[in-house]
């Protein structure tokens, strides 16, 4: 039986020995979590630790596997929602977004224009908010608390206008197959308004406070690098392999949702290191700002917020009780009596970490064959042990925040 | 003091004389604990974000008295559980709340850690109160902030009223045996 | 130039004849069917070769058939994508429902790693020369394997829920 097959301390006793007769020094193991209060989530590493350095490290997951695939095999698509905003919580409108683009693929719907240029800004939205939580946790983790507390504010401010939107904060389950459930009121625009304006502000304020500092680019530059030939073989997507220095980003890549009109750049790093990883989320929050501005200037007149596709677009709640019409196709909709095509979808989109991919293969009824995620935390996360390798502990903790390694999506 | 808008938490009952002031030692203990609550944060997934808006700067979780969050169990006082806890996780929660001395109360966050939510399923523990005794249940899919200020404050309520023999009694310890802790 | 599906289809058939076959473009992926035993020659092959260049592993995921025939009960999907083309392939080998095994290709892609273990504790497929085939995100103690469609979405054991303020019944549900 191999040796790795066996939890880590088996394989750490016999180099504890060996280190021990060649050269006199003594190793120790250190289990880092689950329930590690830096660690931001629950992730476990038993750590091979040469004082304060690491050596090796093994990462166990799966602490919150709560069984997406197998729950979304039993319900019919408007359900499988849900689930998607609990995977990536932190910018969940993305993968709404994403989980809606797949089906409209799979049914061959055409989005209108300005529910499209509606879908980019939130997005957007929900990939700022996504980084704000990235970058500031770096802060805390290198000792800048102020940071957190500055930017969090703002985070607030986009929950409000989700909460315009779809009337959710954090689980959006936000849209529809073929746009969104309703038309945005004038509240979110105004508030996005305010926020466009305030916002670079504050985020402005919240890189000055960053990027020079003397502390932080100790503590930053040269941790945790990876090369991108690396990086690939690892399966990086996202900031975190754009931090590498590869400028691959599935919105350029594989525009949808009509990226393709808009002209944003993809800031790509070089070393790879935390600090790197930094400051490309830092300029993809200026470029997500700018896009979110093209979108609001160059959105089509009217208040055409979905395709007219009654068979899959679930009908607004007063008219299911007042509209006959409605009535049927609510029952049709929710009761699984609508044709699906038997079919396998891929449908990838540039979420908060990398590429959030939709496998999808139907069979013709109510609910998918199979749905399978590209999570992208699970997959670059499985690098964690080669980054940290010869790191100091509290290294291993500021790579770990960098990675922006979400719980929800790692463990599915 | 006097032109800040600083709100003091009021007295407990009791007999007012010149230089004394009497009362019960129950209501001291209890409203010296309802105000110091350090709260450990065990956060699992979604509710975990929320919680982090609680304690930043716009709801400010710190206005009740848990400023220090305290990551260590052994200086806990209320386990906060906001999120999925799978089987693999329970015994790790389990051993979480071992550690923490008496007196210690429990604040299940959101519907996963009070129900399971909408995770049915084989690998999710259906609510945390299958390993552990909770005091406050907190709904939500997430809560929002203010819903876990509102369970932080309705556990302050249960905290002030508590008996200081409470924790010694054989209801307490029959408790514990029903979770088959210690 | 942009690399075309018939190109690659043409390369592939060249050089492994019989062994890919079932070529299909589905909506915008191009997709083909692989006999199991040849999968890593040809995802090598698809590597490596200068035209081809599919050199990003994006997905790897197992799918559950239990009503075809005994040797067609599992099926291992690959995603690859060519970056400089922006060209992505579908690729699924079906494997054996009884024995359920293929080769690895953690050694091609170092990605693979945790994909192949996912899929080994949701279906029990074993990789063939894979260096840590153990549970992942299951417990390890865990004994079927959850994602095959036998296995039910709910817990069998729980006693919080009772079926019959749910109207259900062993004979409805």
């Amino acid at each position: 039986m191999s040796e790795l097959l066996l939890p880590p301390e088996h394989r750490y006793a016999k180099i504890i020995e060996q280190k021990l007769n060649d050269e006199g020094s003594e190793l120790s193991v250190l289990n880092l979590g689950p329930t590690h209060p830096a660690t931001h989530g629950i992730f476990q590493n038993v750590l091979l630790m040469d004082g304060e350095r690491i050596l090796e490290a093994e990462p166990t997951i799966g602490y919150i596997h709560r069984a997406f695939e197998k729950i979304a095999e039993n319900r019919p698509f408007y359900q499988i929602t849900p689930l998607t905003d609990r995977m990536n919580y932190c910018s969940s409108p993305i993968n709404n977004m994403g989980w809606w683009m797949t089906l409209e693929k799979l049914l061959d719907i055409e989005v209108p224009k300005r529910a499209q240029y509606l879908r980019v800004i939130v997005m957007e939205l929900a990939r700022i908010t996504d980084h704000i939580i990235c970058n500031s946790i770096l802060g805390v983790d290198t000792g800048a608390y102020t940071g957190f507390l500055y930017v969090f504010q703002f985070r607030e401010k986009i929950y409000e206008i989700y909460e315009e939107i779809c009337g959710a904060r954090l689980t959006t389950n936000m849209g529809r197959i073929g746009g969104f459930e309703r038309d945005w009121s004038e509240a979110a625009f105004k508030k996005l308004d305010i926020f466009l304006e305030e916002f670079p502000i504050a985020w402005k304020e919240f890189e000055n406070l960053f990027e020079r500092n003397r502390i932080f680019i100790d503590r930053t530059v040269n941790v945790g690098p990876i090369s991108a030939e690396q990086a690939m073989a690892y399966g990086f997507t996202g900031p975190n392999l754009r931090a590498a220095g590869v400028d691959y980003d599935v919105r350029v890549a594989q525009p949808y949702s009509s990226y393709e009109d808009f002209d944003f750049i993809v800031p790509v790093g070089k070393s790879g290191d935390t600090y790197d990883r930094f400051c490309v989320r830092n300029a993809e929050v200026w470029e997500s700002l700018s896009i979110i501005r093209q979108a609001l200037a160059k959105m089509p007149e009217g208040n055409v917020f979905h395709a007219e596709v009654p068979d899959y677009y679930l009908p607004p709640k007063e008219d299911v009780y007042t509209n006959m019409e409605s009535l049927i196709y609510h029952f049709k909709i929710v009761m699984g009596e609508v044709p699906v095509p038997v079919a396998e979808i891929y449908h990838p989109v540039e979420g908060g970490n990398g590429e959030l991919g939709f496998y999808l293969v139907t069979d013709g009824s109510r609910t998918p064959y199979r749905l399978h995620f590209r999570r992208p935390c699970f997959i670059y996360y499985q690098a964690y042990p080669e980054m940290i390798k010869g790191a100091m502990l509290s290294d291993a903790i500021v790579i770990l925040s960098s990675l922006n390694v979400i719980a929800g999506e790692l463990d599915a | 003091m006097s032109d800040s808008n600083i709100n003091m938490v009021a007295p407990p009952e009791g007999v007012t004389g010149e230089g004394f002031f009497a009362t019960k030692l129950n209501d001291v203990v209890g409203l010296a604990r309802a105000n110091s609550l350090w709260p450990l944060p065990f956060a699992t997934s979604c509710c975990g974000i929320e919680f982090m808006a609680t304690m930043a700067s716009h709801y400010d979780l710190a206005r009740f008295g848990s400023e220090r969050v305290s990551f260590s169990p052994r200086q806990a006082d209320m386990l906060m559980v906001m999120g999925t806890i799978s089987k693999k996780m329970g015994p790790i929660l389990r051993q979480v709340y071992e550690q923490m001395a008496e007196p210690r109360w429990v604040i299940a966050v959101g519907a996963c850690a009070s129900s399971g939510g909408i995770f049915d399923t084989y690998s999710v523990l259906q609510g945390i109160d299958k390993v552990i005794p909770v005091d406050v249940y907190v709904p939500g899919c997430p809560p929002r902030p203010e819903q876990i200020l509102d369970g932080v404050m309705k556990l302050q309520e249960l905290v002030k009223s508590e008996s200081v023999r409470r924790r010694s009694s054989p209801e307490y310890q029959e408790l514990l045996a029903s979770y088959n802790i210690q | 130039m942009a690399l075309e599906t018939i190109e690659i289809q043409d390369k592939l058939i060249e050089t492994f004849g019989e062994n890919v076959f079932n070529f299909n473009q589905e909506k915008d992926i191009f997709s083909l069917e692989v006999a199991s035993d040849k999968i890593t020659a040809v995802i090598l092959f698809l590597k490596n070769d200068p035209i081809l260049r599919f050199h990003f592993l994006t997905d790897l995921c197992g799918i559950h058939y239990p009503d075809n025939e005994v040797d067609r009960q599992f099926a291992i999907v690959y995603h690859l994508h060519n970056w400089y083309e922006n060209k992505r392939i579908k690729i699924k080998a079906f494997i054996n429902g009884e024995k359920p095994e293929i080769k690895t290709i953690s050694n091609i892609f170092l990605s693979s790693n945790w994909m192949e273990r996912e899929t080994y504790d949701f279906y029990g497929v074993n990789f063939i020369g894979h260096p840590q085939l153990k549970r992942i995100l299951n417990m390890d103690e865990m004994i079927s394997f959850p994602m095959r469609k036998e296995f039910p979405l709910e817990d069998s054991g729980r006693t919080d829920k009772d079926d019959r303020f749910f109207g259900r019944t062993t004979t409805n549900c």
